[in-house]
Formats: C-alpha cells, sequence, structure tokens
C-alpha cells in the first residue's frame, strides 16, 4: 500500500505541478482542502469581529468602538459566519473530500463544476471585502437587510447582497454536484439503505442547497432593483408590502438553517456509532427525519415574523408547523444518546466534541420551543435569547460538529494524527467558555435587552460583562484546539488507514488517499454500520 | 388571569419541561459514557432499532410539542384581545424616538403616561424605515410600519416606571430609541393631559 502515492503528490488532472496542481484540480479532495483554508481564514475574521462586538458590550456606553463601526461590525459578523463559514463549512470541505469516498467513486459527478464553485465562493468572498473598502463602507443593516432600511441606507448594501449572491451560487453547484454524484455515481453494489448517514445528511442538505437559494438569490436582486430604480414592491405608499420581503427573505433562510445544521447531525452520526462500537441506533429512522427536516422545514419560515404584523391566522399556522418540525430533531437525539447503551465506549476528542454537540445542541432546540410558541416569542422575539438561542444551534450545534469533524478526519485527511490531550484541555475551554458567554446572554433576553443594541439601560449591565468573559475563554480554548492540530503538521506522526475502527468506505483506503481513492475494487457492507468485525486491533494501531 | 400572567404561565410550562428533558438527556448520556466504557465494556451488543421505542419517542414528544403550542397559542389571544373599554393612545416610531399622541391630540415624544387601573390600546405605525415596539414588563412587542397599521395592549394594573424599547434594527441610534412609560393615578393623569403638550 505504501507504494501508491496519495493525493498530495499526484495531481487531477495528470501533469500539473507546484501551485496549479492546486488552482486548476478536478481533485474533490483537494478542493475539499482548498475550501478548509478559504473557510477557517473567514471563522478566525469573524470571530475577532465577535470578540470585538462583545468587547464593547461589557460596559455601558462607549468601551472601544461608536455605534456606526458597531452596527457594520454585527452585519460584518452576521454574514461572513453564516455565508462564509456555517452554510460551506461541513458540507463544502468534508462533503467534498469524503461523500464521494463513502459512496465507493473517485470523484464527483462534475469535477470541473466542482472548481467553479471554489472560484465563486473565492469570489463572494472578495466582493465582501471590495464592499468593506469602498463606497460609503460596510453594510449597518444586520445581515437580514430588512426593508425599507436597506433600500434607504447610504451604505455598501448593493455589493454585499452581490457578494451574497454569488456565495449562494457557488452552495447551489456544490448541492447540485452532490444529488448527482449520489444518484449516479454510487457503487452499483450499493443500496439506498446502505449509505453512511453523513453522506444522507448532505444529500438531504442538497436539495434544499438546490431548492431555496434561489428564493433568496432573486430578494436580493429585487433589493438591488430597488436601490437603483425604486420600484416600490416593498413600499405601501407605492402598492408594495413591506412584509414580502420578511416572507422572501425567511423563505430561504429558516431552510437555510437546516442547511447549516443536518451536515453537522450527520457528522455525529458518523462518529457516535465508530467509538460506541456499535452500530447507529435506528438508521432508517435518522436517514427519514433527515429527509423529514429538509421537507418541513422549508414550511415554517414565518416563525420569524410573529410580531411583524401578518394576520393571526398566519401565527397560528406557522407556530404550529413549527412545532411538528421539533419532532425529527429530537428523534436524532434519541438514537445518538441509545446508540451508546450497551457499546464498547472509548473516549476521544472526536467523540467528546460529539457529546459536547448533542449537549448544546439540545439546549438550542429546547429554546426554539420558546420561540415557536407564540405568546412567549412576542416577549423573546428580536432579544438576546434569540441571539443565545441560534449561537447554540449554529456554533454549539454546527461549529462543534465542525470540530469534531476536524479532529475525526484529521487522520484521513492529511495522513498524521495529533495528541489526544491538548484538544481535550480545547474542547473543554471552548464548551465551558460557550456556557458562560451564551447562558447570560439567554437571561438578558428574558429580562428584556434588545439584540443589536450598540448600548443599553443599567440593569443589563452584569449580565453583558459576563458574557464577555465567557468569550475570551471561549475563544482560547478554540486557539489551543487550531494550535493543537497544526502543530501536528510539524511534528508528523504516521496516521494508519484505520486509527478508530470505523466501518464506512473512507477508512478502508490510504491515509491520505491517492488521487482516484480506492487501490483496489471496495467491498461494500450489507449495513454500513456493522461492527461486529471491528478487531480491538485500531487502540494498538495508534500508539 | 391578566396576559402578563397568561405569557408567564406558557414561559413556567416550556421551560420547565424543557430543563427535565435537557436534564434528562444529559445524565443517561453521561451515565452510558461512564457505565459502557471501553475497559469496563469490552464488547459492544449489535443492537440496531427498537420499532416500539421508536414509535414511543415520536409520539410522546409530539404530544408535548403540541401541549406547548396550545399554551403559546392561548397565551397570544390574551394578548390581542384588546377589552372594549381600553383607551386610545397612538404610537408614532420615528427614527430615533416615540411619539405618544393622545385623543385630545396631546403629543408628548419618549414618555408615556396613563392612568392605574386602565387598559391601554397602543395603535402603532412609523414614518419611515421599520421599528418594535417592546415594553418588557406587560410581555408586549409589535413592528411599527409605515403604510401598515399594527397595535399592542396591556392592562396598567401597578404604578410606576417601566421601559419601552426599540426592537426592530432601525439605524445608527437604534439602542438609544427608548422612551418611558409612567403609570401614574387617575388625577396626576388628568393633570398630565391637560398640560400643553411640547
Ligand atoms: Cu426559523
Ligand atoms: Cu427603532
Amino acid at each position: 500500500m505504501t507504494a501508491i502515492p496519495s493525493f498530495f503528490t499526484q495531481s487531477s488532472p495528470p501533469g500539473l505541478t507546484g501551485i496549479k496542481a492546486w488552482l486548476l484540480t478536478h481533485d474533490h479532495k483537494r478542493l475539499g482542502l482548498m475550501y478548509l483554508y478559504a473557510v477557517l481564514f473567514w471563522f478566525v475574521v469573524a470571530m475577532v469581529i465577535g470578540l470585538l462586538i462583545r468587547t464593547e458590550l461589557m460596559s455601558q456606553g462607549r468601551t472601544i468602538m461608536g455605534p456606526g463601526m458597531y452596527n457594520s461590525l454585527f452585519t460584518l459578523h452576521g454574514v461572513i459566519m453564516i455565508f462564509l463559514f456555517v452554510i460551506p463549512a461541513i458540507p463544502a470541505i468534508f462533503g467534498n473530500f469524503f461523500l464521494p469516498i463513502q459512496l465507493g467513486t473517485d470523484d464527483v459527478f462534475f469535477p470541473r463544476l466542482n472548481l467553479f464553485s471554489w472560484y465563486l465562493f473565492m469570489f463572494g468572498g472578495i466582493f465582501a471585502l471590495v464592499a468593506l473598502f469602498t463606497g460609503d463602507g460596510f453594510p449597518d443593516t444586520g445581515w437580514t437587510f430588512y426593508v425599507p432600511f436597506s433600500v434607504q441606507s447610504s451604505s455598501n448594501v448593493g455589493l454585499t447582497v452581490s457578494a451574497a449572491f454569488i456565495l449562494g451560487m457557488s452552495s447551489m453547484l456544490t448541492g447540485l454536484n452532490f444529488v448527482t454524484t449520489f444518484h449516479r455515481m454510487r457503487d452499483k453494489r450499493m443500496g439506498l439503505m446502505q449509505i453512511p448517514l453523513f453522506t444522507w445528511s448532505l444529500y438531504a442538505t442538497a436539495w434544499v442547497q438546490i431548492l431555496a437559494t434561489p428564493v433568496i438569490s432573486i430578494t436580493f436582486v429585487l433589493v438591488v432593483m430597488e436601490r437603483l430604480l425604486s420600484i416600490g414592491l416593498f413600499d405601501p405608499a407605492r402598492g408594495g408590502d413591506p412584509i414580502l420581503y420578511q416572507h422572501l427573505f425567511w423563505m430561504y433562510s429558516h431552510p437555510a438553517v437546516y442547511i447549516m445544521i443536518l451536515p453537522g447531525m450527520g457528522v455525529v452520526s458518523e462518529i457516535i456509532p465508530v467509538f460506541s462500537r456499535k452500530s447507529i441506533f435506528g438508521y432508517k429512522a435518522i436517514v427519514w427525519s433527515s429527509m423529514g427536516i429538509a421537507i418541513a422545514g422549508s414550511l415554517v419560515w414565518a416563525h420569524h415574523m410573529y410580531t411583524s404584523g401578518m394576520s393571526d391566522v398566519s401565527v397560528f399556522v406557522f407556530s404550529l408547523l413549527t412545532f411538528l418540525v421539533a419532532i425529527p430533531s429530537a428523534v436524532k437525539v434519541f438514537s445518538w444518546v441509545a446508540t451508546m447503551y450497551k457499546g464498547s465506549i472509548e473516549m476521544t476528542p472526536p467523540l467528546l466534541l460529539s457529546l459536547i454537540f448533542i449537549y448544546l445542541f439540545s439546549v438550542g432546540g429546547l429554546t426554539g420551543l420558546v420561540l415557536g410558541a407564540v405568546g412567549t416569542d412576542i416577549h423573546v422575539h428580536d432579544t438576546h435569547f434569540v441571539v443565545a438561542h441560534f449561537h447554540f444551534v449554529m456554533f454549539g450545534g454546527t461549529g462543534f460538529a465542525f470540530l469534531a469533524a476536524l479532529h475525526y478526519w484529521w487522520p484521513k485527511m492529511f495522513g498524521i494524527m495529533y495528541p489526544f490531550r491538548p484538544a481535550y484541555i480545547g474542547a473543554v475551554l471552548t464548551a465551558v467558555g460557550f456556557l458562560f458567554h451564551y447562558v447570560p446572554m439567554l437571561i438578558l433576553g428574558l429580562q428584556g435587552m434588545p439584540r443589536r443594541y450598540y448600548d443599553y439601560l443599567p440593569q443589563y449591565e452584569t449580565g453583558n460583562f459576563l458574557a464577555g468573559f465567557g468569550g475570551y475563554l471561549l475563544c482560547i480554548g478554540l486557539v489551543v484546539m487550531f494550535v493543537n492540530l497544526l502543530a501536528s503538521l510539524r511534528h508528523r506522526v504516521a496516521a494508519p488507514a484505520d486509527p478508530w475502527g470505523a466501518t464506512t468506505l473512507e477508512w478502508r483506503v490510504p491515509s491520505p488517499p491517492p488521487v482516484h481513492n480506492f487501490v483496489d475494487k471496495p467491498e461494500i457492507m450489507d449495513f454500513p454500520y456493522d461492527f461486529r468485525q471491528v478487531g480491538d486491533n485500531s487502540a494498538s494501531q495508534r500508539s | 388571569m391578566t396576559p402578563v400572567q397568561g405569557v408567564d404561565l406558557a414561559f413556567w410550562y416550556i421551560l420547565g419541561i424543557s430543563v427535565v428533558l435537557l436534564f434528562g438527556i444529559t445524565a443517561v448520556m453521561v451515565y452510558f459514557v461512564v457505565r459502557f466504557r471501553r475497559s469496563r465494556h469490552p464488547v459492544a451488543s449489535d443492537i440496531r432499532d427498537n420499532y416500539k421505542l421508536e414509535i414511543l419517542w415520536t409520539i410522546i414528544p409530539t404530544l408535548i410539542a403540541l401541549s406547548m403550542f396550545y399554551v403559546g397559542w392561548h397565551s397570544y389571544l390574551g394578548l390581542r384581545a384588546v377589552p372594549d373599554d381600553a383607551m386610545n393612545v397612538a404610537v408614532e416610531a420615528q427614527m430615533f424616538s416615540w411619539l405618544f399622541i393622545y385623543e385630545n391630540d396631546k403629543e408628548s415624544e419618549n414618555e408615556l403616561v396613563v392612568p392605574v387601573g386602565r387598559a391601554v390600546k397602543l395603535n402603532v405605525s412609523s414614518v419611515d424605515v421599520l421599528h418594535s415596539l417592546f415594553i418588557a414588563a406587560f410581555r408586549i412587542k409589535v413592528d411599527a410600519i409605515k403604510g401598515i397599521p399594527t397595535y399592542a395592549w396591556f392592562y396598567a394594573d401597578k404604578v410606576g416606571e417601566y421601559d419601552i424599547q426599540c426592537t426592530e434594527y432601525c439605524g445608527v441610534n437604534h439602542s438609544a430609541m427608548v422612551a418611558k412609560l409612567r403609570i401614574v393615578p387617575q388625577e396626576e393623569f388628568e393633570a398630565w393631559l391637560a398640560e400643553d403638550g411640547n
């Protein structure tokens, strides 16, 4: 096996060398890594911005910046985190790298389109940067770009929504590639119920990406047209409707929540069985709940609009549907926990991060019930409660799933192991910091502190001060984890093909994989999580 | 039951059940990790599903969710049902202040004064971008929109001062768009109402 060169040394298409072998590659694995570098860059930028925002809020009045700056920064934090980190993080990095391998094939269905999506992603990011440094500066509208404010604002709204438009295109094309690869490239012997759950979750996500993204693209085009031509689509004085914008915006942006969380659920569905050395509990229920979330999640968008002035009938319907979409997520949580029952559990950094995911995601889901119920939502809508809630889901959920995926697949992607102890320390610091950061915000929200507030009433100072400390702890934890992984690139400890004792196909190929992934035709298991054959050799292989 | 009590009851109901569920999930998870750790439980059982259990944990959460929906909706009805004898005040939101206009055309900026013991209906609109009227003490919040009238109401049951905040982001001084609600005795209110507006 050692004779086969890895994808790091062999290019696809063949014959390319140096930087060209990366910038012109058709290899889904190289593209996955190229996304990894770009996405991490944006994550660090947005994290620093987040920290600046929370520092400003640590004391009443002006702390380190003025209100204009503050408003631009929370908009920038939202735009980057949503469009350049959370949405692409798991699908574009780990999906690109592992979906074809898990399906037993050598690349995605449209490799050139895959490269093109990466360029769109980079262009979208550059557009956002240009918006930052030209014209009247970055928008101060919030990432929601609500009209009429976004139409009147003199800031660079047009350029920024164009950036989001391009990034949406990139996300759609990635989704298109996944759906076609799933159907057309899958090993002929692999039936639907033999597909790993990570790939299933990406498949469900991909449909949402393809079907929902055009709605936001059109909406952003409408905003640009309003700004340039003042048509009056959203202006009641001219027969328009400002609430229409909110419907269009959330028609994408609520399903987008599932674009963000479903792949994370897929990651956890891979990791829990491997380290429990036991089949996932309720495989079919998890597959169906992924598809159920994708479909039902597209019908609940107006739960963001209970106070918007829409009719009480709509409020009733959207609240009811919102409660029903909570069920598939609950089923998944129960299945993960049940998987560990009578397992043989080995603690590792990816498992610890997955357990933290389950806890934080549960808090996110349960606080979501407060927001789904109408009477309670009226009180906490647009307060810090909402801010804390969606960070529990997007960061506690997707963010921790991303970290778990990074620690789980790192040996496969780079062919090296990393020390566990710093990873544990980093994970615990991040989780503790997370709770100190966001639990005070839940309470601030219940007390009535609105979101997007540069300054606040005196009764909210203690909570904001505490949250700031949690934020710093959280960032220190993240730095520890990232430095640990980066250091492993220098002091290389070679990883075996299957360091964890896993069953899915990516662990049947060398670490890192060769350019065509499979050396021999892989054996397809009847059930992807059959651990009866996995011996206890993994631990000895690793040490 | 006042609307505030209705909403608070919904909070207690939903948050109470949530805390129990969260505690249950976490406790079971931690117990499994400790009880079935590899050193103590080296060979895993091969359990793949259990339809009875799965149906059970689909149906029970559905029932809980529906009950939460009902409690939430019911408390919302209280926020919408304005008593017939409510006093009307028009609220105009603008960047970045609140204008309260009384039936005798008295205008008051950033100060809403009402008599104790009355139901107050706020008819809300905006002269520019979106704003949102939020009085945390009375659990009410409604967007202010140019061209589309909205409303909220509360029962002024206790004398005191309460905060009014804007909760729909509206520009550079959004967080400074705060006002005071003063609930005062009837005579004091009448005297205030008779004063010349600004
Ligand atoms: Cu939503
Ligand atoms: Cu306002």
